[in-house]
């Protein structure tokens, strides 16, 4: 297992290498994940040509969701999108941050119909923007919602609570 | 289709006075389910339709950041309530990715009888519904008696019987009881005939096939661009399954084979499920026949709670109860994701831990939410009765699609 990912790791890195437009991203090994962190504004961009070079044929998208990182100035929000080759039963997973204020990704829905859910599903989430997007509305809250009610200032009980001490129970 | 989308509902109403507009459900018996689809009719055709989701959403993602891991198991409980064990192992596996842990075989193998068995469940939901959708009542009373059993096995191993919260973290909370194994043994002797009991009613049954056979088929294509998983990508003819592409809980033991179907329609998507209880059944007697000796949970004092009579009378039992209770576990840093084959398709929890009691991110890939939306375009120029078994042979489940 560990060596598959090993060796699907140096082909995503070399691959990463051999394209001129994008910069040099570094392929990580997370447990039995390769991941790599790329400029938004490449991020379509690759994610097509992972896709549609042969080579790579990462051409499943598994996944794609919202992190919400509020410590991390300049890069509060972040989108992970994880792709799988099922015919080497390969699987990547990139991660493309942004800061908050008006968080705004290009759309994958025209590389995989699949990612319009997910990405309405990250937007009611988080509000984070997909540019294109054909229907970017709420899907799992109500329409006059007016907040994005994942995002870590929104927490999950009560602020008024005095009987419950964070530092005892957890975050 | 795009037009319903740019304009809204109401005004394509207006402007094509041929079309009606049908509210089915939120709650609509044949549905199933908390489902509403507004549907663009041409007569008795289905022009487009728009789907409303949502209506049990419990913010599961939100409510897991507040929670230990071991209180989340019960989240997952309520996502595909009909095979809830499979979601409960596959959170525990995740967890035990992520702290390292290594399960014994015995414990993997009864996770794959129990999972196995969930299959079973789910899919003589999904099968014995569609029959009932074309007419044919009895075969769902007769298969439904069989879930009942499943449902008694699970209730001996756990205690619970639809949301079960089975297992720990580091394996099982016991092993199975005599009584277990009776009820387990007495399934696997009985089901096989009543399953080919129903499977003579409707296989090859004029009406069914009539109803089921080219209606809602999705091409191979479309179903991978749409993010199918489960059955219903097999269905389509694509073989990918979780527990053979990555095998997990020591699903590379054992042989089986994975049925495909060739037109992604109802018919196949129904014949898929029900050869899969039967390669499930072959599964459960191959881990039985291999079952080996040993514990059936790691040695995890960490996350694993001490048998009862322990935490009375040991100090070291007592400490770790109390740290697990209290969710005062040091968990390691770190990203994980980890699928299984749940009874839709690959199951996914993503989870990133920051070293706290509970994940700062936790997403659940559910099967049913991803393909849910190739449903517009499955059901477009069908008719409205096709439509509904479009639905219960795609087994959307409602507390999956909503989480």
């Amino acid at each position: 297992m560990t060596a598959k990912v090993q060796e699907t790791a140096q082909k995503l890195q070399s691959f990463l290498d051999s394209l001129s437009w994008l910069d040099k991203t570094e392929v990580n090994i997370e447990f039995d994940f390769p991941e790599a962190v790329v400029d938004k504004s490449k991020i379509h961009a690759l994610l097509q040509e992972i896709k549609e070079n042969p080579s790579m044929g990462f051409t499943f998208l598994t996944t794609l969701c919202g992190i919400h990182f509020p410590s991390r100035t300049g890069q509060e929000f972040c989108v992970m999108y994880q792709l799988h080759n099922l015919y080497t039963n390969e699987r990547i997973r990139f991660y493309s941050f942004t800061q908050e204020g008006n968080p705004t990704f290009a759309t994958i829905t025209d590389l995989w119909p699949a990612a319009n859910w997910m990405e309405r599903e990250a937007f009611d989430f988080y509000g984070i923007h997909f540019e294109g997007h054909p229907n970017l509305t709420r899907i799992l809250n109500v329409e006059d919602m007016d907040y994005h009610p994942l995002r870590k200032e929104y927490r999950l009980e009560d602020d008024t609570r005095t009987d419950k001490d964070d530092t005892y129970f957890g975050r | 289709m795009s037009y319903l989308k740019d304009k809204g509902i109401e005004v394509a109403y207006k402007e094509i006075s041929n079309l009606n507009t049908l509210n089915l459900g939120p709650t609509h018996p044949a549905t199933h389910g908390i489902f509403q689809n507004v549907l663009t009719m041409n007569g008795e055709i289905i022009e487009d339709s728009v789907q409303t989701i949502g209506y049990i959403h419990r913010a599961f993602e939100k409510i897991a950041e507040r929670r230990p891991y071991a209180q989340i198991t019960v989240l997952t409980d309520r996502m595909n309530y009909c095979s809830s064990p499979i979601n409960n192992f596959g959170w525990h596996m995740t967890v035990e990715k992520l702290i390292g842990c290594e399960v014994p075989k015995r414990a993997q193998y009864l996770r794959v009888i129990i999972m196995e068995l969930a299959r079973i469940a789910d899919h003589i939901i999904c099968d014995s519904v569609i029959a009932v959708d074309t007419g044919a009542l009895t075969g769902f009373t007769y298969l439904f008696q069989w879930r009942e059993k499943i449902y008694e096995i699970y209730e001996e191993i756990c205690g619970a019987r639809l949301t079960t919260n089975m297992g720990r973290v580091g394996g099982l909370e016991r092993d199975f009881t005599k009584t277990a194994w009776t009820k387990l043994n007495a399934f696997l002797k009985g089901f096989p005939a009543v399953l080919e009991e129903f499977e003579q009613l409707v296989k090859r049954n004029r009406i069914f096939m009539d109803r089921t056979v080219n209606v809602g088929s999705i091409s191979a294509q479309r179903a991978l661009d749409y993010g199918f998983t489960g059955p219903n990508l097999r269905a389509a003819g694509v073989d990918y399954d979780v527990r053979v592409a990555l095998p997990y809980s020591h699903y590379e033991d054992f042989s089986f084979s994975i049925p495909i179907g060739e037109n992604g329609d109802t018919y196949d998507r129904f014949m898929v499920r029900l050869e899969e209880m039967k390669e499930s059944l072959g599964i459960i007697r191959q881990a039985i026949d291999g079952l080996p000796e040993g514990p059936f949970h790691a040695d995890v004092p960490d996350f694993y709670l001490p048998p009862k009579e322990d935490v009375y009378n040991k100090m070291e039992a007592l400490i770790y109860h109390f740290k697990i209770v209290m969710g005062e576990t040091d968990v390691p840093k770190g990203t994980v994701y980890h699928s299984v084959e749940g009874g839709n398709g690959e199951l996914g929890f993503y989870l990133i831990s920051d070293g706290g009691r509970s994940p700062y991110r936790l997403h659940f890939r559910r099967p049913c939410f991803i393909y849910y939306q190739a449903y517009p375009e499955m059901i477009k120029g069908s008719l409205l009765s096709d439509a509904i078994l479009t639905m219960s042979s795609m087994n959307v489940i409602a507390g999956e699609l909503d989480a």
